[in-house]
């Protein structure tokens, strides 16, 4: 733990994507990163406007980007892991040059890599998210200091006109829950969940 | 010693269209309009027209596998993508082909500029550009490597369309043959 997270309640991946699900009333999109960030997605309640990702470690600001660019009149919200995260730091200058203004990226940091047996990341214990998404040119970037706190950042975010970072200090406890591994259905029914296409 | 790019491709004459200006035309007529790249030399002219063409939103990624996941994205959205990028690129891209773009059938579209071969310079670009076909054809993925002028709009516009009909991805080889590649200039 470094001096800018010392302040932060240990919060839990599960209850936190929940509160969040449950502020959700405009059918943003929502894309789960891979691992327990989208198991606990899955477990919060599926929604149409879910995007679960079955691999492709580090893209869900990516993929979340592209869906924030392709339809800049809805909300798109992301769920990272710290280590999935530490794969694809260069995405947040993209998102920084960018700006869109309808994207939240939030960031699950327990510093471990819990889905393969709780290895610490590289980056447990020295580097600290929010100072890398503000060096990165984030500038609307906070760490969330408890479950009230968070709900308040996802508010604000919500209505911004620039790209948001929240990072949550999250306990070592594995997802509740296992996506369906349906990566068809998973695409088709988030296309339908946008609007994009109608079912046969 | 310099590098430079080749300025005229072998088969181009002042009045045909330049590689580049076909590739354009190509995208914009598929409403191709998202297109992040990873930069390389011979790519030079296509990027510059994307970002001076309105119709495009074009921009440089960190990495191919994150303009993958952002063309991905805009796909699952409503909006049609193409990534750029050089052959070494192509080469950090098999995680994302076999766990994004191939299970989810997206139509991802790539071009490539093929850098190791016909006059390549560079030891490890040679030895890069050799991992590329046997990878698209582990994952049976459609490409075709275009060396004419003459075919290029053919190809290019039947396999964006293949790709967004078939939801499957396509990558487009641009030769030395076509571009001029880049070359050695002593």
């Amino acid at each position: 733990m470094n001096s800018s997270t010392s302040n932060t309640k240990v919060m839990n991946r599960f209850d936190v994507t929940s509160r969040l699900i449950a502020r959700l009333n405009n059918e943003e999109a929502v894309i789960g990163g891979i691992g327990n960030t989208n198991f606990d997605l899955w477990a919060a309640g599926h929604r149409p406007q879910n995007f679960y990702m079955l691999g492709s470690m580090g893209l869900a600001f990516p993929i979340a980007l592209g869906v924030a660019l392709a339809q800049p009149d809805r909300r798109v919200i992301a769920l990272e892991g710290d280590g999935s995260l530490l794969m694809q730091l260069g995405a947040l200058s993209t998102i920084a040059t960018l700006r869109p203004k309808n994207l939240t990226m939030i960031v699950m940091d327990n510093g471990i890599y819990q889905i393969t047996g709780a290895q610490p990341t590289p980056a447990a214990g020295v580097a600290d998210v929010v100072a890398i998404a503000t060096g990165s040119g984030l500038a609307n970037s906070a760490w969330a200091a408890d479950e009230e706190d968070f709900e308040r950042l996802v508010e604000g975010s919500l209505t911004a006109t620039e790209p948001s970072l929240i990072a949550v200090r999250i306990d070592d406890k594995p997802g509740v829950g296992t996506t369906r591994r349906d990566p068809v259905q998973i695409r088709e029914r988030f296309m339908h969940g946008l609007g994009v296409r109608q079912p046969l | 010693m310099t590098i430079v790019e080749q300025q005229t491709p072998p088969q181009m004459s002042p009045t045909e269209p330049s590689w580049h200006s076909i590739v354009l035309q190509t995208l914009k007529r598929n409403e191709v309009s998202l297109v992040p790249y990873v930069p390389d030399r011979v790519l030079t002219p296509l990027i510059k027209a994307l970002h001076a063409d309105p119709f495009f939103t074009t921009f440089a990624t960190a990495r191919e596998e994150e303009a993958v996941g952002i063309v991905s994205g805009a796909w699952m959205g409503g909006r049609r993508g193409a990534v750029l990028m050089q052959t070494s690129g192509f080469a950090t891209l098999a995680n994302v082909l076999a766990s994004l773009a191939v299970p989810y059938q997206i139509p991802l579209i790539m071009f490539v500029s093929e850098r190791g071969t016909l006059g390549e310079f560079n030891y490890g670009q040679a030895l890069v550009c050799r991992t590329m076909r046997p990878v698209l054809d582990s994952l049976a993925l459609e490409h075709h490597t275009i060396t004419r002028l003459d075919e290029l709009e053919f190809i290019a516009d039947r396999s964006i369309k293949q790709a967004v009909t078939t939801q499957a991805p396509v990558a487009l080889i641009l030769n030395p043959l076509l571009t001029g590649g880049k070359v050695f200039d002593k």
